[in-house]
């Protein structure tokens, strides 16, 4: 099955890609744009869900700085 | 005095690349440099481990998250909770944090800049094996060379580490971001230091100084050598 999981920094969490992406918007001609966050998507095909929870916790994020969810695909 | 030298390994994942100047730092010390390969299954013996900079793992998925679980740092890992001597350095540092070796994390640079620059930076504690040659409030001049030197810590464990000590270097002039301008920290025994400045690379006249030795030669200070 296909997992897809999403990783991002912890809300509260200085983020400053995101930062620097919505200062560079307005310089494009993009007005309203409040907050961007950026995050990493990670895509994986595995055989049962059961170990997606562990693998994310040891090593596809870092739960000191960021948080992360996850869902099948297909 | 006298006895054997001090065996010092310095460990080399692909991508480090600060393993050289490390190793070329410990001859520098008189003590054994001793190079810890990442497939190494055993710590050959050395009395101290340093852990140093580079791009270990192309800094794929976070800095340090790949070495983390290198075949070498399984031993390292069991002498560092025995009480060896451990010094991460910037990589090496980033390392440790992801071992949990060390609390926090270092994030991106506020600047989102790669910071290449000599900064000042205070001795904050020296109870730990890589500052107890030095003074607590003494200054050095180190080079930086990071683009994730952002120290991290939540609220609860900076608390604590702030209270117990365990700020080992903190800068004067902070060029990152770090909270409370912390330049490095030690893990509850005081034997796991990472710090993200490079003592290496100031270890020899040839680069202009030598402050680095400062830290680097007080491992030698907890041996009695």
């Amino acid at each position: 099955m296909k997992i897809r999981v999403l990783v991002r920094p912890k809300s509260g969490i200085l983020d400053p890609q995101g930062e620097a992406v919505r200062s560079a918007l307005p310089a494009l001609g993009f007005s309203g744009i409040e907050t961007v966050h950026i995050g990493r998507l990670i895509e994986l095909e595995v055989e049962s869900a059961d170990e997606v929870d562990a693998m994310c916790e040891r090593l596809l994020s870092n739960p000191t700085i960021e948080e992360y969810e996850w869902e099948v695909v297909h | 005095m006298g006895g054997c030298p001090l065996r010092i390994g310095v460990t080399v994942f692909p991508g480090s690349n600060c393993d050289r100047d490390a190793l070329h730092a410990v001859e520098r010390m008189g003590a054994d440099p001793i190079e810890l390969w990442h497939a190494d299954p055993d710590l050959k013996n050395v009395d101290a481990v340093i852990v140093p900079g580079g791009f270990s793992y192309g800094d794929y998925l976070r800095p340090g998250a790949i070495a983390r679980f290198a075949k070498v740092m399984f031993p390292l890992e069991d002498f560092a909770r025995s009480g060896g001597p451990v010094l991460g350095v910037c990589n090496g540092f980033q390392v440790l944090t992801e071992a949990h070796l060390l609390s926090g994390a270092l994030l991106r640079n506020t600047n989102m800049r790669f910071i290449c620059d000599r900064v000042r930076v205070r001795i904050e504690n020296t109870g730990t094996p890589w500052t107890a040659g030095c003074e607590v409030g003494e200054e050095l001049t180190l080079p930086v060379a990071h683009n994730e030197g952002n120290y991290f810590a939540d609220e609860a464990t900076l608390a604590t580490l702030e209270d117990e000590g365990r700020v080992v270097l903190r800068y004067l002039e902070n060029p990152n971001g770090s909270v409370n301008d912390i330049a490095g920290v030690c893990n509850e025994g005081r034997n796991v230091v990472g710090i993200m400045p490079h003592p290496e690379r100031v270890s020899d006249p040839a680069l202009g100084s030598e402050e680095g030795l400062r830290i680097l030669e007080s491992v030698l200070v907890g041996a009695g050598v």
